[in-house]
């Protein structure tokens, strides 16, 4: 028996994300700033799995090695909702359970995103009952809903991909809009 | 016809209900077997009495367990017990009914204390009040839930959903 270690395939070469909108010369390069900001917030999302049933178990295939979430930047989760910058909530929510999820996005830094994975979290689902909310966005501002019952992989990386496209072209000042001000306020949050 | 989880015992079935009757007389209201169990139907004011007697007198040890009923037909409200003789394995059903206007029994906690949670999930979902109990507080549901849930005249769907067409439902 040998000790020879067998060589590793030589790997592609890795892709690094493009450079935003800007002009460049020899040695430098101007751009917005709140483009640079979005390339940067967008490929460094950390997400925080709010999982409570079936769709839950498909976020954790997606986020295993067949479909890979790290290779959106997302290789850290954060189980922590005061480091995490997107909210995913993948399940059904009891209305008992509402005042919870409403704190964890609370607990949220700004800039936060929130994506509702799933019929029941977006709408409650087959669950119209008296224990179950009907639809997350009842406590807090969603930003882009997945539809299934339970949704693929696929279609969860598909929701991932339009929160980046949101986190990319945000405005830098939109959270200190009164816009946004009126948004939160419309959910009781302060 | 599925053969029965446990056996049906006939003698004990008897003997059951003959130390009942014996001891309570009319208290006891119907007695007859649904399915493979025995079904015993008490009146409210002897049903503690009952229960201490069956556990004491008749060897029924443990508690499998007790839920509420709503029998909205005759505006009621009613407990049912499952009990089990763990020595002669035996099982028995006992039911209770109380009118919706005093929804109140007794507390079984002194009986049996695993009824704790049991009697606030009555009330959680019923309505059913116990006297004595220690911590008669809802289990389940919100602590401000304004309703009996599992009550029939509570409506199935939630009252706040506004995206379904009846026209989708046949209705």
């Amino acid at each position: 028996m040998s000790n020879e270690i067998t060589p590793r395939p030589a790997l592609g070469k890795p892709t690094i994300v493009p450079p935003p909108k800007g002009y460049s010369g020899s040695g430098f390069m101007t751009t917005k700033l709140e483009d640079a900001i979005g390339l940067a917030r967008k490929n460094s999302i950390w997400p925080l799995p709010f999982a409570t049933s079936c769709c839950g178990i498909e976020f954790m295939a997606t986020m295993a090695s067949n479909y890979d979430l790290a290779r959106f930047g997302m290789e850290r989760l954060s189980f922590s909702p005061r480091q995490s910058d997107l909210l995913m909530v993948m399940g059904t929510i009891a209305k008992k359970m509402a005042p919870v999820l409403r704190d964890v996005y609370t607990q949220m830094a700004e800039p936060k995103w929130v994506l509702s994975v799933g019929a029941c979290a977006s709408s409650g689902g087959i669950f119209d009952t008296y224990s179950v909310l009907q639809g997350i966005d009842r406590v807090i501002p969603v930003d882009v809903y997945v539809p299934g019952c339970p949704p693929r992989p696929e279609q969860i990386i598909d929701g991932i991909l339009k929160i980046q496209e949101l986190v990319a072209n945000e405005g830098f000042r939109r959270r200190y809009s009164k816009d946004y001000e009126h948004l939160l306020k419309t959910y009781k949050i302060d | 016809m599925p053969a029965p989880a446990f056996a049906i015992k006939t003698d004990r079935d008897q003997l059951t209900i003959d130390k009942l009757v014996a001891a309570f007389g009319d208290g006891v209201l119907s007695h007859e077997r649904i399915s493979d169990m025995l079904v015993i139907t008490v009146k409210k004011p002897v049903i503690h009495a009952v229960l201490k007697f069956l556990r004491d007198e008749v060897d029924f040890n443990f508690l499998t367990s007790m839920g509420g009923m709503h029998y909205a037909d005759r505006d009621a409200l009613g407990l049912v017990f499952h009990l089990h003789s763990m020595r002669n394995g035996h099982r028995i059903r006992l039911k209770t009914e109380t009118p919706m206007k005093d929804p109140v029994f007794p507390t079984f906690t002194d009986l049996w204390p695993t009824t704790n949670w049991m009697e606030r999930e009555a009330w959680d979902f019923f309505g059913i009040q116990f006297s004595g109990h220690p911590n008669l507080k809802r289990i389940l549901n919100m602590e401000d839930f304004p309703a009996f849930p599992l009550r029939k005249d509570y409506p199935l769907e939630d009252p706040t959903r506004e995206d379904k067409d009846d026209s989708y439902f046949g209705r």
